[in-house]
């Protein structure tokens, strides 16, 4: 087996494994945690694929940022204790079991449906004429402008609008 | 020399791992006993000196005292988690060295080496990546304590971390706009061809150093720890190697950040006023500029050292001569002051770029000048206007020139003063 395969391997069973851990674990510390885990190997995945940027981003931004504060707000609200789990009864494991199969499915026939490797790799030679950096910026500053402009703006509406709730209580 | 073949590639890079782990390590024990030591010469004491000449087997002697020490979990806590955090703690600072380059290429037989572990095309988004991981080790390592000191302390941790991450990626933007790349040996020849960074871009090293004082927890932003006066934080229950590990990845951070300022703003390792060292090395083993050689790659590694020593030597004089802050004026100066300024030196500087663009002026050193008369001019600026004597200059300055000052109360403790 080739050494990127291997890595490959590692990296993506410990995101299947420590995935399995999140949903399963009854204390949110835990959770959140084993969700760091499976992020972390996911951006491992990204480098293999050759996209750094994303691997930096990934870490960067969830991984580092958002994690961190799920653990804040969950340590801020004392949360760091067991809890029961959501889903009570064996009507609710069916209907949850039935939905998971469900989104399993829909997501099978969408990689089924999805146009082959036609192409080629895109992406490679993409990136070596642009850099790891310039490859992903590049489309979206100039491309993808005024797309990321509005989201910009959706996130400062977001995020007035929290502290705006946050205020009437006071 | 072509590049190196894949065998030889593994067998190097695991020498140089192996290399800068323990010469990293030998630093951390180094500047646990540098920080005695100077502690020692600021406040006119000894400092420790028993062991060995000077003290030197001080660290020795240190760790093998909290090898032998009893380890002490606390009833309640969450084991694992009570186990990894030092351990996590430790692991950033160690691997953000990977991608720091500490020499000139080497050239050995089987092709020229370059001095880096990992040459990531990420550089700095690594950097930026692993340094926003450090912040669990101390979150995790609260909470698990099952004590609410640590709770507490592990809160406070957090807080101030994740404020100061966002002044640290800031302050990195003028870096990456000068330069136009993120991998740190490019930034070490670009600084070797036009400047040293320190001169066009001086505001940023003073936004760098200030976000980095935060994030490795040292005075006077201590607060996670505050030992005299809240109780000591997140370690509060730790003892043992556990709590030597939380210690160790404080002076860990500390190294790992003075060898950043050194690469990022200093040249790296690149000797002043010298162009025997000016090379780089491409991906396919050829050197441009200057010839490689191994007396070289010496010179420069000791030139590399010397300047993280320098920077290490800042952290812990500023340490024992500035006191800490109060918990809302360290909020108050990330968030309402450094993220602000960044974000109008961020501006100022790339509409400065943008007209020397247009000027036509590549770029080099002549460019990086233009850039450095800019930047003295907005220092003055933050010193005299924006500061006004609030941070920068400080008690120190006025005490030796006397202001007007409105508050009755100061007045009267002038004037008490003044008649004694």
């Amino acid at each position: 087996m080739d050494f990127t395969q291997l890595i490959f391997y590692v990296a993506a069973g410990l995101a299947v494994v420590s995935s399995l851990l999140m949903i399963t674990r009854k204390n949110p510390v835990f959770s959140a945690m084993f969700l760091i885990v499976a992020l972390f190997s996911i951006a491992t995945i990204f480098v293999l694929l050759g996209a750094h940027f994303l691997a930096a981003l990934q870490v960067i931004v969830y991984a580092g940022a958002i994690m961190v504060l799920f653990l804040f707000v969950i340590m801020l609200l004392n949360l760091g204790h067991d809890f029961e789990p959501d889903i009570r009864g064996r009507l609710g494991w069916a209907f949850m079991g039935g939905l998971g199969l469900v989104l399993f499915a829909e997501i099978l026939t969408a990689v089924q449906g999805a146009p082959g490797d036609a192409g080629g790799d895109v992406l490679t030679p993409w990136f070596e004429a642009k850099g790891v950096v310039a490859g992903v910026a590049e489309p979206l500053f100039r491309d993808y402008a005024v797309a990321v402009e509005i989201t910009g703006v959706l996130l400062l509406v977001a995020m007035v609008g929290a502290v705006v709730i946050a205020r009437r209580e006071a | 020399m072509g590049p190196l073949s894949t065998k030889a590639f593994l067998i190097i890079g695991a020498a140089k791992m192996l290399m800068i782990f323990v010469g990293w390590l030998t630093a951390v024990a180094g500047v646990t006993l540098a920080e005695r030591k100077i502690a020692a010469w600021i406040q006119d004491r000894s400092g420790p000196n028993r062991v060995g000449p000077w003290g030197l087997f001080q660290p020795i002697a240190d760790g093998l005292k909290n090898f032998l020490k009893e380890e002490v979990r606390p009833a309640g806590s969450s084991r694992w988690v009570f186990y990894l955090a030092p351990v996590i703690s430790m692991f950033p600072a160690m691997v953000v060295f990977a991608v720091i380059p500490i020499a000139a290429p080497l050239p050995t037989r089987w092709g020229t080496v370059n001095m880096i572990v990992a040459d990531l095309p990420i550089g700095i988004l690594y950097i930026l990546a692993i340094a926003s991981l450090g912040v669990y080790g101390l979150v995790l390592g609260g909470w698990s304590s099952n004590s609410k000191y640590s709770f507490l302390g592990g809160v406070r941790a957090s807080a101030q971390m994740i404020s100061y991450e966002v002044a640290l990626g800031l302050s990195l933007v003028p870096i990456l706009m000068v330069a136009g790349n993120v991998t740190l040996p490019q930034l070490v020849s670009q600084q070797q061809d036009a400047l040293w960074y320190i001169l066009p871009l001086m505001v940023g090293y003073l936004f760098l150093t200030a976000s980095y004082f935060a994030e490795t927890n040292r005075l006077p932003f201590d607060m996670p720890e505050a030992e005299s006066e809240l109780v000591a934080g997140f370690h509060t229950e730790y003892s043992a190697m556990k709590f030597a590990m939380f210690m160790l990845a404080e002076y860990a951070n500390m190294v790992t950040a003075a060898a950043l300022m050194a690469t990022l703003f200093f040249g790296g390792w690149d000797i002043p006023f010298w162009s025997g060292d000016n090379m780089t090395l491409a991906a396919d083993g050829s050197v441009a500029g200057a010839a490689p050689a191994w007396w070289k790659t010496t010179l420069t590694g000791l030139c590399f050292a010397a300047k993280t020593g320098f920077f290490i030597l800042v952290f812990i004089w500023v340490r024992w001569t500035v006191p800490r802050f109060r918990y809302d004026q360290v909020m108050s100066l990330g968030w309402k002051v450094l993220i602000p300024m960044e974000v109008v030196y961020v501006a100022l500087l790339g509409g400065a770029m943008l007209y020397l663009d247009y000027l036509g002026i590549p770029f080099g050193t002549r460019y990086a000048l233009y850039l450095t008369a800019l930047n003295v001019v907005l220092m003055l600026v933050i010193v005299f206007v924006v500061d006004r004597n609030r941070i920068i200059l400080g008690a120190g300055w006025r005490q030796t020139r006397p202001q007007r000052v409105k508050s009755e109360w100061i007045e009267y403790a002038d004037r008490r003063q003044d008649s004694r």
